[in-house]
């Protein structure tokens, strides 16, 4: 083979493989996404043993600690319905009721499960303008 | 709006205006004689980049020797790839010699930035 | 003064067309005066933001409450070093910070290029006054900093308190520095690409401000990585966040420009490649900004509402779009002089590097922006998570890692395979060993991280050979002692030396990373006093509670008037190791709705976490106390009901005494994290060898190198 001809060769068998991983990348991306939900939209549409990012508002007077797991209610922002989760983990700090919660779940005959150390507080918005905060932990 | 205000207003503005303006006044002052490409002891954009082209082509050859002594070249591949490097650095210089300018280049490339 | 701060950004925005109308005219018209009046135009702008940002500087420093950006997150209690940087902790203020190193950095990078490249320089002048352009409309017309309120509130409502660490002060500057500085590569290239001159000139500049900004966007995300590790009370240092992310994307693409760069510079090829990678790099950082204050994604960092985005994906957009114009309108010029001699060549390693580097930026855009891209696609938004991201980019930071140590051995333009593969021979015996000392230590199950413990390996023996054989020769010649002969290489070599030096502490730092995140202890549990826990080989006993109580009108006071926590005794194997006090500070909530005293605690707790840190390992606690027992919260209530707001504090020290005689079980949260302490020391490392690498040799050396090659080169001639 001339070396123009290799080097062609080289190129596709490069450009092939790339494309074959990001396939697989893609594809996994698809698979393994938890898709993001509100209460509302989790109570219609949760299957048990798949993964869901619940987004929503923790309902004041609902927090209670029981040894190392966590439970607390989480309500869509507008309000409506609330779902009880059972979470076990690290509680970062902003959290406390009525703040914005992100946590990842399954549902369990009866109750919802938060996923280990799934949870998000996101910044406070109590602030007047913008929320302050550069950087929040989990 | 406070005094203060308005008058570290309009300082600003005065010293934005002079520094903004300067090459301005200072190209009508020399008038339209000395034409548009006065860059003064800089030198021609080809000239700056051949003398780039050579400082990057020098490195090369002192990389090759660098490689050929930490055992990384046989000393026929050195010989060959050091050839190479010196007829490609000798074309950069007879280059350089006709736009005009080599031995102001060492010293100039040496004082400037590398 | 806040007149002066709209004048000032009013002024800017004038200057900034200006400038970019003198550059542009100057360029296409050859007339030098205007050039230089437009890149005067960024001198002036940096006086004009200075004056700007030093108004509101000033008014955080003097408490006047009648900003709104002070008022929003300053008070009379912030101490005086979190109220200078609360400036940038706002939008507003952030947005400015930007604008003005901005300004800062293209003033500096024009004045050293202001003899040379003439045409490219003032496109480029135009394309930063056109970044600067757009900051501060957004300042002017969406976000002003200078925005007042009549009457003046009396106070503020304070700096977050998860903020008041020192790192927050570094963190912000250092990484809007190194966003800011990825725009001069960027305009440089969009520059070189209008004036149809990508050449050695070109390179020569670039390099710089390419290490510039790879440089302080590095030290800016190990900074943030190391704030969010040691201040936080999460005890992680890397957690995939979008905004983390956001931050790398531009590091890896200048990683690999800085990298391609010398392909280009020696064989004349990839020059379409490195300029896509550069004004990559720029999109990116502007993207990354964009990320941070627009809240667009689900990071926990929502900073800002949605207001701006729609600017900023217009400017994103506009930044694509050109730049792929004018890359394709140009491919001619961008045409390779040569092709790689052989596969076997540092710069074939070099084509792998980058494309390893290039795939990494991939995967975590991928996974970025999954949200937006499955929403467009399905309808439906979904997230990826860590354990994603880290399957994909652990595979490839491994082949980064090996790729670092093969290149060393490899010689330029074309190596000998017979030297090669003997070259290969040590550094590969050298990971042998550690895989059979570290399998033979008793650690398995975790492949990928023993994986990565020998790829080091590699490097290290790879690279130490390469110093010994590089001091070796030099002795050859030179005769001097082996220390000196060492220091002589290097400087004589900075490029090659501190390279290698990089590449140490990039293995150092990923051993660092694999050893903490494999082979890490953690549990989470309860205590009561005296009782005790075992984390790792460490016993951890709850000696006892700790409570502290500051006054509102004490010197120290942060915010927060009570502060619960504990003493831990770490002990390994009967012998002491460490004390730590982990607490939980209680911050003032502002709402009076809680009651005289229960608004003094209600607001934000925040965790101080207690760390032992070491060569070996760290020991990590954080604590969280439960204030809400019936008995502290009969305290409160009582104090609510009796107590007026200014005497309400004589609760507080109540509260703190009913903690300390009787104290219920608190959570606790321990971590045991082998070698964390060397992601730092490889970090450092890194950033060394980097400055060693750019840093330019005296001219003195230059000049004799530069005379005794071209005599050389000359007797090539009159041998040929």
């Amino acid at each position: 083979m001339n070396p123009a001809r290799k080097r062609t060769v080289r190129l596709v068998v490069a450009l092939s493989a790339a494309v074959a991983l990001a396939s697989a990348l893609i594809y996994t991306s698809f698979s393994v996404a938890s898709p993001a939900l509100s209460p509302s939209q989790l109570v219609r549409q949760a299957q048990p043993g798949r993964s869901y990012q619940l987004t929503g508002t923790v309902v004041d007077g609902s927090v209670h600690r029981q040894g190392s797991e966590l439970d607390f209610s989480v309500e869509d922002r507008v309000g409506g319905t609330a779902i009880p989760v059972a979470y076990t983990g690290t509680v970062p700090d902003p959290f406390r009721e009525g703040r914005e919660v992100i946590v990842t779940v399954q549902k369990h005959p009866g109750r919802f499960v938060g996923e280990r150390d799934s949870l998000i507080t996101k910044c406070p918005s109590k602030y007047k303008s913008a929320p302050a905060g550069e950087k929040q932990n989990y | 709006m406070e005094i203060l205000t308005i008058v570290l207003a309009l300082a600003l503005l005065a010293v934005v205006i002079g520094v903004i303006s300067a090459p301005l006044r200072g190209a009508a002052k020399r008038g339209a004689t000395d034409g548009d490409r006065s860059h003064g002891s800089d030198p021609s954009p080809e000239l700056s980049e051949l003398e780039a082209a050579r400082e990057a082509k020098y490195r090369e050859i002192r990389d090759a020797e660098l490689d050929f002594r930490t055992g990384k070249l046989s000393p026929e591949d050195y010989e060959a790839i050091d050839g190479a490097l010196r007829a490609e650095a000798l074309e950069i210089l007879e280059r350089i010699a006709r736009a005009g300018g080599e031995a102001p280049g060492v010293e100039n490339s040496a004082a400037r930035g590398g | 003064m806040a007149d002066l701060g709209r004048i000032c950004l009013l002024l800017a925005l004038l200057v900034c067309v200006y400038g970019i109308g003198a550059s542009v005219y100057g360029a296409r018209s050859g007339r030098v005066e205007f050039s230089d009046s437009g890149r005067r135009a960024v001198y002036a702008l940096a006086i004009i933001l200075t004056v700007a940002f030093a108004v509101l500087e000033i008014a955080f420093l003097r408490d006047d409450f009648a900003f709104n950006t002070v008022a929003d997150t300053s008070s009379r209690t912030t101490p005086a070093f979190y109220r200078a940087a609360a400036v940038w902790s706002s939008q507003e203020g952030s947005l400015l910070l930007w604008a003005w190193l901005l300004s800062l950095w293209s003033s500096l990078a024009l004045f050293l290029v202001r003899r040379r490249m003439r045409e490219v320089a003032a496109y480029a002048t135009a394309v930063l006054l056109g970044f600067g352009a757009f900051f501060i409309a957004l300042m002017i017309f969406y976000a002003t900093p200078f925005a007042t309120t009549s009457p003046t509130p009396a106070e503020g409502v304070g700096l977050d308190p998860l903020l008041r660490f020192p790192t927050m002060m570094i963190h912000p500057p250092m990484l809007y520095s190194g966003y800011t500085l990825c725009t001069i590569p960027f305009a440089f290239a969009m520059g070189a690409l209008l004036a149809r001159r990508v050449d050695a000139d070109w390179i020569r500049a670039t390099r710089r401000f390419a290490f510039a900004a790879w440089l302080f966007l590095g030290v800016g995300i190990l900074l943030g990585a190391r704030w969010s590790y040691a201040e936080l009370g999460w005890g992680g240092y890397w957690g995939w966040d979008a905004v983390e992310n956001a931050s790398l994307m531009p590091w890896l693409t200048g990683t690999a420009f800085l990298h391609s760069l010398m392909i280009q510079e020696k064989r004349g090829m990839l020059k379409v490649w490195n300029v896509s990678l550069v004004l990559a790099t720029g999109t990116l950082a502007i993207m990354g900004t964009f990320l941070v204050r627009s809240g667009i994604l689900n990071s926990i960092h929502a900073f800002g509402g949605a207001t701006l985005g729609v600017p900023f994906v217009t400017l994103i957009a506009v930044l694509i779009a050109g730049s792929i114009y004018l890359v394709v309108s140009r491919r001619e010029m961008l045409r390779s002089e040569h092709r790689i001699d052989s596969l076997l060549s540092r710069e074939s390693i070099f084509l792998a590097n980058n494309v390893v580097l290039v795939g990494l930026c991939f995967v975590i855009f991928w996974g970025t922006y999954f949200p937006l891209i499955s929403e467009a696609l399905t309808g439906h938004e979904a997230s990826v998570g860590p354990p994603w991201f880290d399957r994909y980019t652990v595979p490839l930071a491994l082949l980064l890692v090996l790729l670092s140590g093969i290149g060393p051995v490899i010689a330029w333009r074309r190596a000998t395979l017979a030297n090669a593969r003997r070259n290969l021979v040590a550094p590969t015996l050298v990971a042998l060993i550690a895989l059979v000392s570290l399998l033979g230590a008793g650690l398995s199950g975790k492949p990928f991280a023993i994986a990565m413990f020998c790829c080091a390996a590699f490097v290290l023996g790879s690279i130490g050979q390469e110093f010994f054989r590089g001091a070796r020769a030099r002795r050859a010649m030179s005769g001097e002692p082996a220390p000196v002969a060492l220091l002589a290489l290097v400087r004589r070599n900075r490029r090659r030396y501190g390279g290698y030096i990089v590449h140490v502490g990039i293995a150092v730092l990923f051993v660092g990373v694999a050893a903490s995140s494999s082979f890490q202890h953690a549990s989470e549990v309860g205590l009561s006093p005296g009782k005790s826990t075992h984390v790792g080989a460490y016993k951890v006993t709850y000696v006892r509670p700790t409570a502290t109580v500051t006054p509102r009108n004490d010197v120290a006071h942060t915010g927060s008037t009570l502060s619960l926590g504990a003493l831990l005794d770490v002990s390994k194997r009967g012998h002491h190791v460490a004390t730590l006090r982990p607490s939980q500070g209680y911050y003032d909530s502002g709402e009076p709705s809680q009651g005289s005293v229960g608004h003094l605690i209600g607001g934000q707790a925040v965790s101080h976490i207690s760390m032992s840190g070491g060569v070996t390992r760290d020991v990590w606690t954080a604590i969280a106390p439960n204030i809400s027992t019936p008995a502290l919260q009969r305290i409160v209530t009582v104090g609510n009901r009796t107590l007026p707001p200014d005497e309400a504090e004589v609760a507080i020290g109540f509260l703190a005494r009913a903690y300390l005689k009787d104290p219920p079980p608190a959570q606790f949260h321990l971590i045991v994290s082998p070698l964390v302490m060397w992601i730092w020391i490889g970090g450092a490392i890194v950033f060394g060898g980097g400055l060693i690498a750019i840093w330019p040799a005296p001219s003195a050396v230059r000049r004799r190198v530069a005379m005794r090659s071209r005599a050389r080169a000359a007797h090539g001639l009159a041998r040929a």
